[in-house]
């Protein structure tokens, strides 16, 4: 089967399209390539899984997606803009309006309640969602004043969700989002995020080496050794709940 | 309020404790500038609004006698504005609750008018009536030394003549602002007063009707002071003129503009040094903060926070800090400037302070203080926003460590895993370690600065009391006096033995360069009275040619062998050259010394003695006090025990409060630097250390790698700011030196030992304080996070 790269057929309009897409870091004394040609094209609307081993440069395709890194070379376009000639200003503002981030250790700011938390983006951003509709979406409407060593993983996790969703972005980036938890939370998490890009219809990329994970995503990205190795389409995708490993 | 805002002061209240210690770096640092200079600009003021109010002339005369007729012609010189003859004589007075001679000096009063120049500042009672010889007023300070009250009566002995008088007034003069006897280096407000009488009653007294021997001048804006003084001596030369002299050498103001002049060095330099210091402190701790930072505010970033969003965040809550330091620093700053300017009121006695804190000094202070913080924190935020978020948010890559050269000294085997660590650490970050070493040494040495006048202060004391002026008593006499007389002090009783001196009031002057003075003769082989060399090796008198002091051979750039101009200011004032025949070592003013006989011929004089040294026996005081208090002719007494406790008392009063100041503002200093260190310490390495404790190591093996760094870099910086503190002491020795005093840099044993002790134990308890957080690392956190 010919690897889907582009978009499939009767999906919404590509928001980000990608060419020979190249990432090379010095390390120390060492050069890492952690992406060698990445050709890739992500539409609207779309639930999409990057799955792969550790160093096979997803965390790479996903920063560089984010406005976290920028390339070495190859073409990334926005909603066809070219992202790679963004200045630190025009990549602030995408990251600004554009994008929501959720990381694997959820890094929220610990002097911060989960609302002040959400409100730290909602106060930047241009029509946000209020901080108290957002955390009441990741079922944490009863924890808004809680600092964040109050509240477990998985609750964490959901305020980064939320804190990453409130702006009402295009793209939601979700890196291992339940790398740091276990089962039954983690599936917590993946259900608000599949909610999230229901609901909302955000382009939605999550990161994991978990591969049981794969089969809620409408496309699943598998990497390997700083390339997309394949790419498959889920004809019927389970919901989160649906989901254990 | 917005979240990051919230942000700001949750994070700030987290680190409450180096927010404090910050703060207290930046509050002495401003407190020290703000003292200093605001008790400067106080004192100037004060001196400035004194002299204009109370008309202090610009040049002054003294001379045998001159009739009144003479005033006119003097008037007539160009430049002189307003002119005031008076009559001032030296007196002995009888007190009556004191056994010792007290020795006064009086001046006339204008009959029925104030004086029009060197105005009195009345604090009780009135001005002596027109005509009233028994009626005077008396200088506050000695009624105060007597507890005189008005209307109290004591004798003096006027012209020879025993009289009594009543005290009717106290009051302050510009012209007296230091009372300090002719010839002595340091006030004594007991034995020496100052006196006022009417003019006609004095004149009377001393045969001056209509006829004056003391002058006053006050010149217009612009007049020539030397042009003037030329004219005025050639005027008073037939009339036994003294010398005109102008104000900078009126022994009371050189004596005051002398302390301000070395107050503001101190005002200038222990500042400068301070805000220099404290701001680098500040520049580095922030810097280090800030750089701790780097994750969140790399998550600021991805959340679309721009850099300068990122920087305002950062440099708002650092100004909190500062500001903290500021307010606090300018309160006790303003609050000890006052407290240290009433201090120097009462010592000058002032009529009235004029203290205000100038805007200037606290915005100049305010700015550095910012402008250093603000530096740290836009270098340190650079760096972290420099860096693509995606990077930053990465923990740093392993810095590369290699062996040190420690280790490839071949010590290697010599050392534990931890200990190579420690010694790995610090170099691999050797520009941070080095910035640690240099801040601690800083504190450290500033704490020598603060102490290091309290050592000199009794090591001038030794040499000056101890190996240089070794009487019990010190007598002067009225008037140069036959060398029989020394014989007359032989015979009293409990006397051990005599020394009689010579002194002549002069100027000395080497080409372009002169400078008033006297010079002292003594007997060679004396043992009293001791002259110095550099090697404090006593000095032998030679039979020919004079002895300088080494700072006036300076002043004069005098060497030995050099002729200098002795212009004699007493008697029939003879000019003539004499030769520099050494150089000798003092520490408290400046003199010229020559043998007693050599000076005698010098002056053309038969053996004459102007006083004498005398050494006596235990429990001979008293008796001897009451029995020179009854000879005639002797105008002063003076103990050496009281010399030195005038001497500390000036010093005291002045310089030391100053220097404990700033001692204890070093060691605050000190302390919040250390801390500081220790706290980001362990904040730069608690993940490292707590996957050591998952490994295994107990709290008290990460406690000695963690704290075995502090404990090298502190070890390292103590004998670093000992060398600098010794430095810095020259240097202030340096720029303190002058004609009335050199401050040789002495250090005590006792004050290395101190500065190195509160390094230590402020090293010791930041150590407590990290340790106390040391054992409650979250070592689960450190498993979860982080590849």
């Amino acid at each position: 089967m010919k690897n889907q790269v582009d978009a499939p057929a009767g999906a919404g309009r590509p928001i980000f399209e990608i060419r020979s897409l190249s990432k090379v870091y010095q390390m120390g004394e060492v050069q890492v390539e952690a992406l060698r040609g990445v050709d890739l094209e992500l539409c609207e609307g779309e639930l999409v899984v990057l799955l792969g081993p550790s160093g096979s440069g997803k965390s790479t395709l996903l920063n560089i997606l984010g406005g976290l890194d920028v390339p070495s070379g190859g073409q990334i376009r926005y909603r066809g803009r070219e992202l790679a000639v963004f200045d630190d200003t025009a990549m602030t503002r995408y990251r600004r309006e554009h994008v929501g981030f959720v990381f694997q250790f959820y890094n929220l700011i610990p002097s911060l309640t989960a609302r002040e938390n959400v409100a730290l983006v909602t106060e930047i951003a241009a029509e946000p969602m209020t901080p108290e509709e957002s955390l009441a979406m990741v079922g944490l409407a009863d924890r808004l004043d809680h600092f964040p060593t109050q509240l477990s993983g998985g609750e964490q996790q959901r305020v980064a969700i939320a804190r990453a969703v409130s702006k009402r972005p295009q793209v939601l980036l979700c890196d291992e989002p339940t790398g740091a938890l276990d089962a039954q939370t983690g599936v917590l998490v993946l259900d608000v995020i599949a909610r999230v890009n229901r609901e909302l219809g955000t382009t939605t990329v999550v990161i994991t080496h978990n591969a049981a994970i794969a089969a809620m995503a409408d496309r699943v990205v598998h990497f390997g050794n700083g390339r997309v190795v394949s790419v498959d389409a889920n004809v019927a995708k389970k919901s989160a709940a649906e989901l254990s490993w | 309020m917005s979240a990051i805002d919230r942000k700001l002061w949750r994070d700030l209240w987290r680190m409450k404790g180096q927010v404090l210690a910050i703060a207290l770096v930046v509050m002495c640092g401003i407190g020290t500038y703000i003292m200093f200079l605001s008790t400067l600009h106080a004192l100037q003021s004060t001196q400035e609004a004194y002299y204009r109010d109370y008309r202090f002339a610009d040049v002054f005369a003294s001379l045998k006698r001159a009739p009144e007729s003479l005033r006119q012609r003097i008037a007539a010189i160009p430049g002189v504005e307003r002119l005031e003859t008076r009559v001032a004589v030296q007196v002995r007075l009888d007190m009556p609750d004191f056994p010792e001679p007290v020795a006064a000096a009086v001046m006339s009063l204008p009959d029925g008018e104030a004086p029009g120049l060197n105005g009195l500042h009345l604090r009780a009672g009135r001005l002596p009536a027109t005509g009233r010889a028994d009626e005077v007023v008396a200088s506050e300070t000695f009624a105060r030394a007597h507890g005189l009250a008005l209307g109290d009566r004591f004798h003096a002995i006027l012209n020879g003549r025993r009289q009594a008088l009543s005290l009717v007034g106290t009051a302050l003069s510009p012209e007296f602002i230091q009372q300090m006897r002719p010839g002595s280096v340091f006030p004594d407000t007991k034995r020496y007063g100052i006196l006022w009488m009417g003019r006609r009653a004095l004149g009377q007294a001393y045969d001056l009707n209509e006829a004056f021997n003391d002058l006053a001048l006050s010149l217009r804006r612009g007049a020539k002071v030397r042009d003037v003084i030329d004219r005025v001596d050639e005027l008073l030369r037939p009339y036994g003129g003294l010398g005109a002299y102008p104000r900078e050498d009126q022994t009371s103001h050189r004596f005051l503009s002398q302390e301000l002049t070395q107050l503001g060095t101190l005002a200038s330099l222990f500042p400068v040094m301070f805000m220099g210091i404290a701001a680098f402190l500040l520049n580095v701790v922030i810097g280090r903060q800030v750089a701790m930072q780097r994750q969140q505010i790399a998550t600021l970033k991805a959340f679309g926070y721009g850099n300068l969003q990122v920087l305002a965040h950062y440099l708002e809550s650092v100004a909190v800090i500062v500001a903290l330091g500021i307010v606090s620093g300018t309160a006790l700053g303003a609050w000890l400037g006052r407290g240290l300017a009433g201090i120097y009121t009462e010592f000058y006695h002032f009529p009235y302070l004029n203290f205000a804190l100038a805007p200037r000094t606290v915005i100049e202070a305010a700015l550095a203080s910012l402008l250093a913080a603000g530096l740290g924190t836009v270098f340190a935020v650079w760096r972290a926003v420099r860096l693509r978020p995606a990077v930053a948010m990465r923990p740093e890559p392993p810095p590369a460590y290699h062996e040190t050269w420690v280790e490839k000294l071949g010590l290697k085997r010599w050392l534990s895993q931890p200990a190579r660590m420690i010694i790995r650490h610090i170099q691999r970050r050797a520009f941070k370690s080095a910035l640690t070493v240099l801040g601690i040494a800083l504190a450290c040495g500033m704490i020598l600065t603060g102490l290091f006048q309290r050592d000199t202060v009794s090591f001038m004391v030794y040499i000056q009391y101890g190996l240089m002026q070794r009487e019990d008593l010190s007598v002067a006499f009225t008037d140069p006096t036959a060398y029989q007389a020394r014989f007359d002090l032989t015979g009293l009783p409990g006397v051990r033995h005599v020394e009689p001196y010579r002194a002549v009031p002069v100027r000395l002057r080497h080409g372009h360069l002169d400078y008033r003075t006297a010079v002292r003769g003594f007997e060679p082989g004396g043992d009293i009275q001791r002259l110095l060399d550099a090697g404090l090796q006593p000095v032998a008198l030679p039979a020919d040619g004079i002895l300088l002091t080494d700072f006036l051979g300076g002043m004069l750039d005098a060497r030995v062998g050099d002729r200098i101009v002795v212009e004699v200011l007493e008697g029939n004032r003879p000019t003539r050259e004499v030769f520099v025949a050494g150089l000798v070592n003092e520490y408290l003013g400046v003199s010229g010394y020559m043998e007693l006989s050599a000076l005698n011929r010098f002056m053309r004089e038969g053996p004459t003695i102007s006083g004498a040294y005398l050494s006596i026996e235990e429990g001979a005081l008293p008796t001897l006090l009451s029995r020179l208090r009854e000879m005639p002719g002797i105008a002063a007494v003076a103990e050496r025990r009281q010399e030195i406790r005038n001497f500390h008392r000036t010093m005291e009063e002045t310089m030391l409060f100053f220097t404990y100041v700033a001692t204890v503002f070093a060691v605050i200093i000190a302390f919040g630097v250390i801390y500081n260190n220790a706290q980001i310490a362990l904040a730069e390495r608690g993940r490292e250390l707590a996957s050591l404790r998952v490994l295994g190591f107990t709290r008290a093996e990460i406690a000695y790698i963690l704290l075995g760094e502090l404990g090298v870099l502190t070890f390292l910086a103590i004998p670093l700011g000992l060398g600098l503190g010794v430095w810095m002491c020259d240097y202030i020795a340096q720029t303190m030196q002058s004609d009335l005093f050199r401050v040789p840099v002495v250090l005590v044993p006792q004050t290395y030992a101190f500065a190195t002790t509160v390094v230590l134990i402020s090293a010791a308890v930041s150590g407590l304080a990290v340790r106390g957080r040391l054992n409650r690392l979250d070592l689960v956190a450190v498993l979860k996070a982080a590849e």
